[in-house]
């Protein structure tokens, strides 16, 4: 089961209202290598995946939570008392008709979410290289966003999340290397 | 029952996050590791004092978990603001 | 190993009609996980403090970004 905890990983603030940047966010929210996708990709692939790297997806897949929470937080504030004329010239009055300001997982151009975005081969080698694509992309949209937006604070927090797809790129390439090898971890090449 | 968000509040926030930061880091690091005794040591130390930190920021702004693993004074603590997007 | 340098130069064709005004470097990231085949242990470590600024406890896996807003894109 899963627990929640009453705190962000990382500390997001925001400078200033600014819906247009919420409306590229939303990409990390409900896009096809947004977080939502990270956290549903990693925990699915849990279940056929050989046991030595299930952990690594548990923890991984659970962090992806807490970025989304993040990603969440960042739209909220961006959007939070925002008029709806503000909204509409920010090019979110599509949203607001159906929306309101309520948040709703689809991408940047207004795609809802779909499953069609996470591949489960049930091959662990496609599925790892899967994820390490996923997370290289998620930085990528990371570096695009955090290039649109002059806000200092906003871009504070997602410098921390395009380093996080660092990092676990890094541990899923470990895995591929456990799968690979089957390899002592206590050897280093 | 709008608590204050004071510099207090801020700063022992941010200590636990760096604390429970490193852990995640360490966590994903044994998942691929898991014969790096030292990281292991490491591990274990901070998760201890991670449990005195939390305990501490617990008592002074309510609790951190919810489903019985932190504490509630009354009135029922867990409903109370800020959530973690509000702060 | 750290490499200093984390992105990679490139010089594209530039055509005699082409309607914007060219860029004549671009420029991609290489993060550094590219060069760790598999993280060594006991590698250094950033301060707790400095690792969640940074998002990362290893400094051989940190890699810095600048925002290029405001900016010319493409180049450095």
């Amino acid at each position: 089961m899963w627990i929640y905890e009453k705190k962000l990983q990382y500390p997001v603030r925001v400078s200033k209202c600014c819906p247009r940047t919420a409306k590229y966010l939303v990409e990390q929210y409900g896009g096809a290598d947004g977080e939502l996708s990270a956290a549903l990709r990693y925990l699915n692939q849990r279940y056929t995946i050989p046991d030595k790297v299930v952990g690594l997806l548990t923890d991984i897949g659970t962090e992806e939570f807490a970025h989304l929470e993040m990603i969440a937080t960042m739209i909220y504030k961006l959007t939070k008392d925002a008029t709806p004329q503000q909204l509409q010239e920010a090019g979110l009055g599509e949203h607001y008709a159906n929306h309101d300001s309520a948040l709703y997982y689809n991408n940047a151009a207004g795609v809802p979410w779909t499953a069609a975005y996470i591949a489960s081969k049930g091959d662990p080698l496609a599925d790892l290289y899967e994820d390490i694509a996923a997370e290289e992309k998620a930085r990528a949209t990371y570096q695009w966003i955090i290039d649109m937006t002059d806000d200092v604070d906003l871009q504070d927090s997602l410098k921390f999340l395009r380093e996080r797809e660092i990092v676990h790129a890094m541990r899923f390439k470990e895995a591929v290397e456990i799968i690979k090898a089957d390899r002592d971890t206590k050897k280093i090449y | 029952m709008n608590k204050k968000l004071d510099a207090n509040y801020y700063s022992k926030l941010l200590e636990l996050q760096q604390l429970d930061f490193a852990l995640v880091e360490l966590t994903l690091y044994l998942d691929t590791h898991p014969n790096d005794l030292q990281a292991i040591q490491q591990f274990n130390q901070l998760a201890q004092q991670r449990q005195q930190c939390a305990h501490q920021f617990e008592m002074q702004y309510g609790p951190l978990l919810q489903f019985g693993h932190s504490y509630s004074k009354y009135p029922w603590q867990w409903i109370e603001t800020p959530w973690p997007w509000q702060v | 190993m750290m490499v200093n340098k984390q992105t990679r130069d490139w010089y594209p064709f530039v055509g005699p009609f082409d309607p914007c005004p060219p860029i004549y470097v671009k420029s991609y990231y290489v993060p550094p996980n590219q060069y760790i085949p598999f993280q060594p242990m006991g590698l250094q470590q950033f301060s707790l403090q400095e690792a969640l600024r940074l998002g990362t406890l290893w400094p051989a896996l940190y890699s810095p970004y600048e925002s290029k807003c405001g900016k010319g894109a493409g180049n450095e």
